[in-house]
Order: C-alpha cells, then structure tokens, then sequence
C-alpha cells in the first residue's frame, strides 16, 4: 500500500535538501499521492480532525501554561485572572476547556466508525490497540487538566479519582499516598498534575505518529470492509481526502464556535467556579461529561473493589475486540445482525452517560446495572457467538464494483 | 555455536547487561521516591491537642490533622446505646462499639471523617443512624462511625489518639508514646 515516491523536487534547493532529509518525499508519499479507497465517506473524517484538536490543545495549553500559577493558593485565582485580565485570555481558556470536549466526541465518532465498519479486524490490530492506547491517555491528561482550575468539582473529582487506587488489596493506601504526595489532594497533587497535564499531550502526538505510520502499513479500511484490488479501487489523498477533511473539520468547527462563544459554560459544573475548599464536599460530585458512562460504570456496582475493576476492564476491553469479534466479514453492511446489536450498544453507551449523571439511586441504578451488563455482554459474549452464527451478505467483488453496479469494472479510472 | 560452553563473551554480555538492569532499577529509586510525602509535609504531620470542653453532647466538631478532617463526636446516651444495640456480626465490617472508643470514655468519638468509598467527606447528624451519610455514593455511617449502608466497604478510620486528660486529646499519638 505504499504510495510510489515519485516526488521530484522542482528547485536546485529542494533537490539538494532531499538528498540529506527525504522529508518532502515522505510528506508527498503519505499525504499526496497516498491511495485511500475511493469509496470513503464522512465517518472517516475524523481522524483529521483529531489530529487538528491536538495541535490546537497543545497550541492554547502552552500559553495557557505561561499565565497559570500550579499553587494550591493562587492556581483558582491566576484561571480568574486568564478570563478577565490577560488579553484574549477568555478566548484562549474557553476554547481550550471546549477543546477537550470537541476532542473527546471526536474520538469516540472515530472510535464507534471503527467499531461499525470492523476496522479493528486482521491486519489492523495494532493500529486498534494504538487507538485505545491513545483513548486511555486521553482520559488521564482531560482528568489532570480539569484539576488544575483546582474548583470544587477539582479538587473532590481529584480526591475521588485517585482514592480509585485506595480499592487495590495491601498496597492501595500506600500508592494513594504516593499519587499525592501528601496526606490528602493537596500542593504536591497539584504541581505534579501540571507537570504530567504539560507532559501527556506530547505523549499522545508520539503514539499519534504511531497511530498514522501503523495506518500507512496496513492502509485504510472502507465502507465494505474488503480491501482495494486495484488502482481502480482507490484515489489519491490529495486533493479527494485533503478537501473532504477540510469541508468536515469548517463545519465541525462551527459548532465548536458555538460552544466556545455562546454557551462557553454549557458543559461545566457551576460548582467549579467556587474555590476548592477541602472541608466541604459538593452536594454530588460529577465528572466531564465525556467520562460519564465510565463513571456510571463504576457506580452500577455496589461493591468498590468490583466497581474499579470494572471501570478499568470497560477500558481494557476495548483492546481485545481484534479478538473477540470472531466475524471474518468487517463491515456491518453486509452483518444485517450485528448490526442491530451495534446500534443497541451506541444507545448503551450514550444511555450510561445519561445514567452517570443522575444520583445513584432508584430506577438510575436498575438501568445502570443493565446497561453495564449490556456493555461487557456485548464484547465477551455477542460478539463472540455472532461471528460463529451470523449468515451474513455476500460480499461485493470490488469497492469499485460495490459503487457502480455489477458491471462495474467498464467504467473509466477515476 | 549453539550448545557449546560458555565463552567469555558470555560473561561478558551477561555481566554488562546485569549491571545495565540494576543501574536502571537504582536510578528509578529516586524518581518514584520523590513523589511521597516530602521532609516538610511529613513534619506538619506532627500529633495535634483538642481541648474537648467546649463540645457539647450531642455535638460533632472537624478538626484538621495530617490535612485531614477528623470528627469528634461528643455522643448522647442515646447515641452509645444505639451503637451497642446492634448485632456485631450483622455488620459489613464488624467492630463492636467498645472497640471505637477508649475506655471509660464511651461518649467520645473521634474518626477520620473520609468515606471509605472514595475518599468525600460526609456530613454529620444525616442518615438513618444517627451518624454520617456521605453525599456523592450514598454510603450511611452509624453513631459509631461503622457503614451500615451504600458502597462503602469498611467503617470509618479511628486515627491514632490517647486522652491526655478527661477533656483533652491528642490526634497523632498511641498510648505508648510518652506525654
């Protein structure tokens, strides 16, 4: 699938420098001439706009960075001085704290994409499992960054997190006291959060390289989930893929421009604008809410050793799907079955965030616990068996014959 | 080459490679030593002395030692009577009242006030057994501070404490240490 490097540098400089640093021929070959199945639609948009949510995080976060102050005592205080003294400070905050937000349900569309149309299957694998790596140091970096405003709903959702560890046998008090440096959440948990909150987004563009060059290996998946046979099958990235990217991310910015300046606030807890006061814990504690059906998760389970293990596993999970979907057929197009099942888990996971903000108790934690029953069966158990069972569509023979009838192949190239 | 004797560049190999794993095991020491408790923290940790006087029945006052919130309960009979009422053994975390307090000070109670869920404070005089409900899982903590509902799996913490006097404590300290 490797594009054949045809690049010849149009100036005497260019060619001298491509000599001692193919950098320009490596740019053409992966973002140029790079043949993506033609039959590509909007779902798979998103990975560029990913990409485009971690510069913009890292580019406001640094010079967030330069007018924070990591101090128990001053760390409320320096964010109230980035939203009314520093110049576009305002700006620069809310977009970062709705940047996570647009971050997040980027990933989780890229995620359920994936999930639909079995990108995860053979030989995709480790570009899967590299995608719930990334997912999981997603969720520690927003966490850690969401305590350094060090509110109310920083400094418990900071106490809660880490007292997850406090469920481990033996060792767990030993390693919640390591985690904060101290007796409780306090100055040492703060600054050692902004070091890792600075650190981490530099981690995830290193997997995300990763993420891309395992990618190029393998080459994209499509909407029929069979691979491309022939040049017919495929067109360049530039300018098919690059535009629709482009079109996409305008039109996902927009509503990111809504939130960012008409309900900056929309998304946040009121009780994060009261300072954080370690004497007093908020009525209820609720996290962001693109953790919410994890914490429903947690919660659904009456005992807390179980409720961590499965907060955990609903994570981990993820990177064994490669192997439990045990279907050789990818797409859900041709899985009429799976298909059903599949939206039934979208409802599930959206239903758990639902869930997850609710208080715990009544029918909230009936529906919970179905729900997490739901979430787990659908990996270990539906997934598994529908493959054996299934009696799936016949395939097409070509991407280009599933687009233009069977008698596709008369048509001219693209 | 395969299953010959070992040659000196064995030795050699394995040698450089022993010493390459225990110089990284070393150097790690100090990376992960320096995110405990630092010298200044843990001497603010010092043990602390509350005057009980001023409590009065039926009042629970939060005091602050090591950072973290500890309740004092000044019980009524009523309250020491409930406590005893209960069959131990129906307890998710077994513990008989007597063994909560200090002897002959059955009305005094001092807990760490951290929910052993997931580390909130609860709030006092709530909840069906005259004791504590914690207000993000739920959990209900009786007049002796043993969980009695919701997903907390043990009873609240006693710290480490001795009666200095009959009205007067210290948070930080057994009853071996010297006064």
């Amino acid at each position: 699938m490797s594009g054949n490097s045809t690049y010849q540098p149009q100036s005497r400089f260019m060619q001298w420098f491509e000599r001692r640093l193919p950098i320009g021929g490596l740019i053409y070959s992966s973002f140029v001439v790079y043949p993506t199945p033609r039959n590509l639609n909007y779902w798979w948009t998103f990975g560029g706009i990913l990409t485009f949510m971690l510069v913009l995080q890292i580019v406001t976060g640094v010079v967030l960075a330069m007018h924070y102050t990591p101090h128990v005592d001053m760390a409320f205080n320096s964010v109230e001085s980035i939203m009314r003294d520093v110049n576009f400070g305002w700006l620069l905050r809310y977009v970062h704290a709705n940047g996570a937000s647009m971050f997040f349900l980027a990933a989780y569309i890229h995620m359920f994409r994936g999930m639909y149309y079995g990108s995860y299957k053979e030989p995709r694998e480790v570009l899967w499992i590299l995608g719930v790596i990334l997912l999981l140091v997603m969720i520690i970096t927003g966490f850690m960054g969401y305590v350094l405003v060090w509110g109310q709903m920083s400094f418990w959702a900071a106490t809660v997190i880490t007292n997850l560890f406090s469920a481990i046998p033996v060792v767990g008090e030993s390693i919640v006291t390591w985690l904060w440096g101290g007796y409780a959440v306090g100055n040492p948990t703060l600054n050692r959060f902004y070091s890792l909150h600075y650190l981490l987004p530099f981690v995830i563009a290193g997997v995300v390289v990763l993420h891309i060059w395992a990618l190029h290996m393998v080459g994209q998946n499509n909407p029929t989930g069979i691979e491309p046979k022939s040049e017919k099958d495929t067109v360049a990235f530039t300018p098919y893929a690059t535009i629709k990217d482009a079109f996409v991310l305008v039109v996902f910015c927009i509503l990111f421009g809504w939130l960012v300046f008409y309900v900056p606030n929309y998304l946040v807890h009121a009780d994060n604008y009261i300072p954080a006061n370690p004497a007093v814990t908020p009525p209820e504690i609720v996290p962001e809410w693109y953790y919410l059906p994890f914490y429903a998760i947690l919660r659904a389970i009456p005992n807390k050793l179980m409720g961590v293990m499965a907060l955990g596993a609903s994570i981990v999970i993820l990177a064994f799907l490669p192997w439990l979907d045990t279907s050789p057929v990818r797409s859900a197009r041709y899985r009429p079955l799976f298909r059903q099942f599949f939206w039934v888990f979208v409802i599930v996971c959206i239903g758990l965030g639902y869930l997850g903000s609710n208080p715990p108790e009544g029918y909230y934690v009936i529906f919970a616990r179905l729900f997490t029953i739901y979430y787990f069966a659908y990996f270990l158990v539906i997934l598994p068996v529908l493959g054996l069972v299934e009696k799936t569509k016949p395939l097409p023979n070509s991407i280009s014959e599933s687009i233009l009838g069977v008698a596709g192949p008369t048509r001219a190239k693209a | 080459m395969s299953s010959a004797e070992p040659t000196r560049r064995d030795f050699l190999y394995i040698a450089t490679g022993a010493a390459a794993a225990v110089g990284t095991a070393a150097a790690l020491v100090p990376l992960i030593a320096q995110m405990n408790p630092d010298a200044s923290t843990v001497a603010a940790g010092a043990p602390v002395e509350i005057d009980l006087a001023p409590i009065a029945a039926g009042q629970i006052v939060k005091v602050f030692w090591r950072s973290q919130p500890i309740f004092i309960s000044h019980r009524t009979q009523k309250e020491i009577d409930e406590a005893r009422a209960v069959d131990v053994n129906s307890l998710r975390d077994p513990q008989s009242d007597e063994a909560r307090v200090k002897p002959g000070h059955d009305q005094w109670l001092v807990v760490i006030g951290i929910c052993t869920h997931l580390g909130c404070i609860p709030l006092a005089h709530q909840g069906d057994y005259d004791g504590w409900f914690c207000p993000c899982h739920g959990s209900q903590y009786d007049s002796s501070g043993r969980i009695r509902q919701g997903p907390a799996p043990l009873n609240l913490y006693i710290p480490p404490y001795l009666f200095l006097s009959d009205s007067k404590i210290r948070i930080g300290e057994t009853e071996t240490a010297h006064t």
